[in-house]
């Protein structure tokens, strides 16, 4: 089965759909899968859900659909670095569902795992528990979370394998992998395709049972808060 | 004179002990990491890293090497790098020994508000709720007062809460306090704060 494609625009043919359910992986800036995020842009595909962390910057991430108002809601932990966010967020013009960002991690992972629910000791007691079923395991109270199973996954990995096996690198990993877990079709950008036996096998962080369609790409791999030491330091 | 925001933290870092991974929240707590010595602390961030490093040098930046708050960091010879699941999965699972972090309000119960102001702005939670819920120990770092000269360490919190009855210690400019059966009890005062002056200021019970 042929996985690999040659951009992301033929990547995402036949696949994106309005009001569909998209997970994509990042956190901030950081292994955010920004080439299909843009090709999703060049679409014009309306009235998406999006399951991710962050909404991204005004004008990069998430940001670049917020603002052609692609985006109909975010499912996120936090949201604060994009003003255009909370214009339209204010404004009533987007919906958003706030969750704990390690429940969000779990529901993905949950969800590509064939658990469609689970309980958490996670916002026991706060508004977030509010309507869901709170159960007691040996004395202490746990709400009920669902899984999620998003109709398309978007990744960002630093390798990939022409079967999909994939290698992230350093914090760039963070929600890709749970992300491609949960959609009904995953769609990798990758920095390098390698040949197949170029990988240690041991070193696999996603196997490609996950990954469906794969693509090469440039990266401008923005950074969102610059800190650093003087050289002068050394 | 009550404690500035780094002897804030140096006292926080008196909480931590030889062998523990901490998770350091943003502002106050991130400072704790310029005052653990010679202690051996391997700090978590939850975006998926264990052992996190300093910033890095000037023109060595790494995009794919970032921290909780979205700086840029480095790594060290323990880092280990995994992705969000598994980094919540230790955080919820309770191996992460303690968390210390900021907040807006702590009742005498233990409860927390850190994430939201109705009205303003809301941001999110990020990972506070799932650390508060999660972790060994939770050790707040916040002034004792607001703005408005308004104690923050109350009888009920009055803002949406992060956490329910899940803080341990709080460690302010006037002192540190341990939430305790039916209040709080005071563990020491700040240099040159009297006890009669930390309880004046204080709106929760001290038992």
């Amino acid at each position: 089965m042929k996985k690999v494609y040659g951009s992301a625009a033929e990547a995402l043919d036949g696949v994106l759909s309005d009001g569909m359910l998209i997970a994509a992986g990042g956190f901030g800036l950081c292994g955010i899968p920004e080439l299909l995020l843009q090709a999703i842009k060049d679409a014009g595909t309306k009235n998406l859900t999006f399951a991710s962390n962050n909404a991204g910057v005004d004008d990069f991430g998430i940001g670049i659909l917020l603002q052609t108002k692609q985006v109909k809601k975010m499912i996120s932990s936090y949201v604060g670095e994009n003003k255009e966010f909370m214009r339209q967020y204010l404004g009533g013009e987007l919906e958003l569902e706030f969750n704990p960002q390690g429940t969000l991690a779990e529901r993905m992972r949950a969800g590509g795992s064939g658990i469609p629910g689970f309980y958490t000791k996670t916002g026991v007691g706060t508004q977030i528990a509010e309507g869901k079923e709170v159960k007691v395991f040996d004395g202490e109270e746990y709400i009920l979370e669902r899984g999620i199973v998003a109709d398309l996954s978007i990744v960002k990995a630093w390798k990939a394998d022409d079967t999909g096996n994939l290698v992230f690198r350093k914090t760039a990993r963070n929600f890709n992998p749970p992300a491609a877990m949960c959609g009904k079709v995953c769609i990798v950008e990758v920095e390098e395709i390698v040949p197949r036996g170029s990988l240690d096998p041991d070193s696999i962080h996603l196997p490609g049972i996950y990954v469906h369609r794969i693509i090469q790409g440039e990266h401008e791999k923005r950074i969102e808060q610059r800190t650093t030491r003087p050289q002068e330091e050394k | 004179m009550p404690w500035d925001r780094n002897q804030m933290a140096a006292r926080a870092a008196q909480e931590l002990e030889d062998g523990m991974y901490v998770n350091l929240g943003i502002g106050i707590p991130t400072l704790v990491a310029n005052y653990v010595g010679d202690k051996d602390i391997t700090l978590q961030s939850e975006n998926g890293m264990l052992g996190m490093g300093p910033f890095p040098f000037e023109g060595e930046e790494d995009a794919d090497l970032i921290n909780a708050g979205k700086q840029t960091i480095t790594e060290l010879s323990r880092t280990a790098y995994f992705d969000s699941s598994m980094s919540f999965g230790m955080i919820r699972g309770g191996k992460i020994a303690a968390a210390i972090l900021g907040a807006m309000e702590v009742a005498e119960n233990g409860d927390l508000a850190n994430w939201m102001i109705p009205g303003k702005l809301v941001k999110g939670m990020g990972g506070a709720m799932d650390l508060v819920a999660g972790v060994g120990r939770v050790i707040v770092v916040m002034d004792h007062q607001n703005k408005a000269g308004e104690s923050k360490v109350l009888k009920d919190c009055t803002l949406p809460l992060t956490g329910k009855g899940v803080v341990d210690r709080i460690i302010t400019n006037l002192g540190v306090l341990d939430v305790v059966e039916g209040g709080l009890k005071i563990v020491e005062c700040a240099d040159g704060v009297s006890e009669d002056e930390l309880r004046a200021a204080t709106e929760a019970t001290i038992v």
